[in-house]
């Protein structure tokens, strides 16, 4: 049995995108910071990636507002972090 | 957005902000309560076990509606490494009382129960709304809350932080400090429907009994943190959390790690077959007593996973957050009775009645037990789950090893890990972090 991609695993979830309006956005850099870099690692919805450049980048769509990236990054400035407006994110069926 | 002055304010539908809000409304206070989600519950995770005590002291007869799933009949504790459990059970039909004491349940939908049940109390509920600030005056006291909503600034003689692990008002405005990675666990679940008979049958369970497995070991790569299987009615909820410290300086992510527990020879028979309907992630408090931060200040008090009251050793935080909400309720409503203002000298009354209850006595028993477990994660999580499952392999397998040889190797596979300095060491580090 191969490990589902962390995309898939969202799948099943309900999402009300704010689209244009990221609650998560990363402060310019050059080079990621260590915390920075193990959230392409850690994020638990797999919104952080590495572009071509080797600069971390977040895609907050798929985000369950749990707060690791906050706890990691925002302490350094390295990532502004605010809760989606009202009624907007992650919707947990169960929770 | 509402012009009139609350008693009180309540931000966030969990737990906590559920306790509270209904016990303010139930002393027959004026109380808004502020839920980013479209529901109450619909941004909130849990495993989740509910402790009857702590809800029966909200809502007495919650039994005859609440939306329960089994209640608890068998406590598994199971220590794994990659191919093997060892465990202590504990099954009682004693547990099968009138009133049971523990149950599973379904957050979003406990959640949006308990919160119908604040709101007939006479609660008022605004949902889909972002709580973004608190507000102060010039002397610093809160006396309101800015959300998202236009125009949207609320007023009230005291504000309830019930804003989670997560919560940014009162870190923002500089009452606490945000978590440190050694102090959350980040935890991921997956919701796991099966018929209910087959959960029965895999289980040994009759109707609405349940069984609660937790376990430690391998599972989590000698990082701190452990993994759960909770038998809902027709449904399991199985995940793992390891502290976020751990991850962030190891090499695993959480849904691997979560993939690999759900493929364990004693896990994936139990899960066979089931349809997936949800993955979440959320932080828990672990911090433990020491974390706790400032409780009470000018116009403010802060309840439930956002003080850190959560008991990790024994897996208790929903009922730490019900009674600090109850606390922070009847803490205001004696304050508000004898028509003084929430003044911070005040509110102080709060956090003698937690110091009081059992809440800040368990955080005290186990204020040396996160450093103990934070520190040494690969002996306690890593190092002694394989000697143990080794020495369990040795004293079972029967090969014409003699007994006495057995033992030998035994010690020496212990001894050869932890040296003996280690071994005592250990053994008196955790007797004295337990005491």
């Amino acid at each position: 049995m191969s490990t589902p991609r962390v995309e898939e695993k969202l799948f099943q979830n309900r999402y009300l995108v704010d689209a244009g309006r990221p609650h998560i956005r990363v402060a310019a850099h050059t080079a990621p910071s260590a915390n920075l870099l193990a959230m392409t690692r850690l994020c638990p919805a797999g919104c952080y990636g590495l572009n071509d450049a080797g600069q971390v980048e977040v895609v907050p769509d798929g985000c369950f507002e749990c707060g690791t990236c906050r706890v990691l990054c925002e302490p350094s400035g390295e990532i502004e972090w605010n809760y989606p407006r009202g009624g907007f994110g992650v919707l947990f069926k169960f929770g | 957005m509402i012009d009139e002055t609350f008693d009180a304010i309540v931000v966030g539908a969990g737990m906590s902000g559920n306790a509270c809000a209904l016990t303010l409304a139930q002393r027959g206070l004026k109380v808004l309560q502020l839920e980013r989600g479209e529901y109450a519950g619909s941004k909130n995770v849990q495993g989740a076990i509910l402790y009857a005590d702590m809800l029966e002291k909200l809502v007495p007869d919650f039994r005859e509606d609440a939306p329960l799933e089994r209640h608890v009949l068998e406590q598994r504790f199971w220590m794994m490494d990659d191919t093997s459990h060892m465990g202590m059970h504990y099954r009682s039909d004693d547990f099968n009382e009138a009133r049971p004491n523990r149950y599973t349940i379904i957050r979003a939908q406990f959640d949006k129960w308990l919160s119908r049940k604040a709101q007939e109390a006479g609660v008022t509920l605004l949902c889909e709304t972002t709580a973004t600030e608190l507000i102060q005056d010039a002397y610093g006291r809160v006396i309101g809350v800015r959300t998202d909503r236009t125009g949207g600034i609320v007023h009230a003689d005291v504000v309830v932080l019930a804003e989670g692990v997560n919560g940014l008002l009162g870190s923002r405005a500089g009452l606490r400090a945000v978590p440190k990675a050694e102090q959350v666990a980040l935890a991921v679940k997956e919701m796991h429907f099966l018929p209910s008979e087959t959960i029965d049958a895999r289980f040994n369970l009759k109707e609405n009994e349940g069984v609660v497995i937790e376990a430690a070991g391998t599972l989590s790569k000698g990082m701190t943190g452990m993994a759960f299987l909770y038998t809902n009615k027709e449904s399991i909820s199985v995940g793992l959390g390891c502290l976020v410290s751990d991850f962030r300086d190891g090499q695993e992510t959480p849904y691997g790690l979560l993939e690999a527990f759900k493929r364990h020879p004693s896990i994936a028979p139990l899960l066979a077959g089931s349809e997936v309907k949800e993955y979440a992630a959320h932080l828990i408090p672990e911090g433990g007593y020491r974390a706790v931060p400032q409780l009470y200040g000018d116009g403010w008090l802060v309840v439930g996973d956002a003080a850190q009251f959560n008991n990790a050793i024994h897996r208790e935080g929903s009922n730490l957050a019900m009674t600090t909400g109850r606390l922070a309720a009847e803490a205001i409503f004696q304050i508000k009775s004898r028509r003084e203002p929430c003044t911070k000298a005040n509110l102080a009354l709060y956090k003698t009645m937690v110091e009081e209850s059992f809440v800040m006595k368990d955080l005290k028993k186990y204020k040396d037990m996160p450093a103990l477990l934070h520190t040494q994660s690969r002996n306690f999580f890593l190092t002694y789950p394989e000697l143990m499952s080794k020495a369990a392999q040795n004293f079972l397998r029967v090969d014409g090893t003699p007994k006495i040889d057995k033992e030998k190797a035994t010690w020496r596979s212990f001894v050869q890990r932890r040296s003996w300095p280690g071994l005592i060491g250990d053994a008196f580090r955790l007797a004295r972090a337990w005491r």
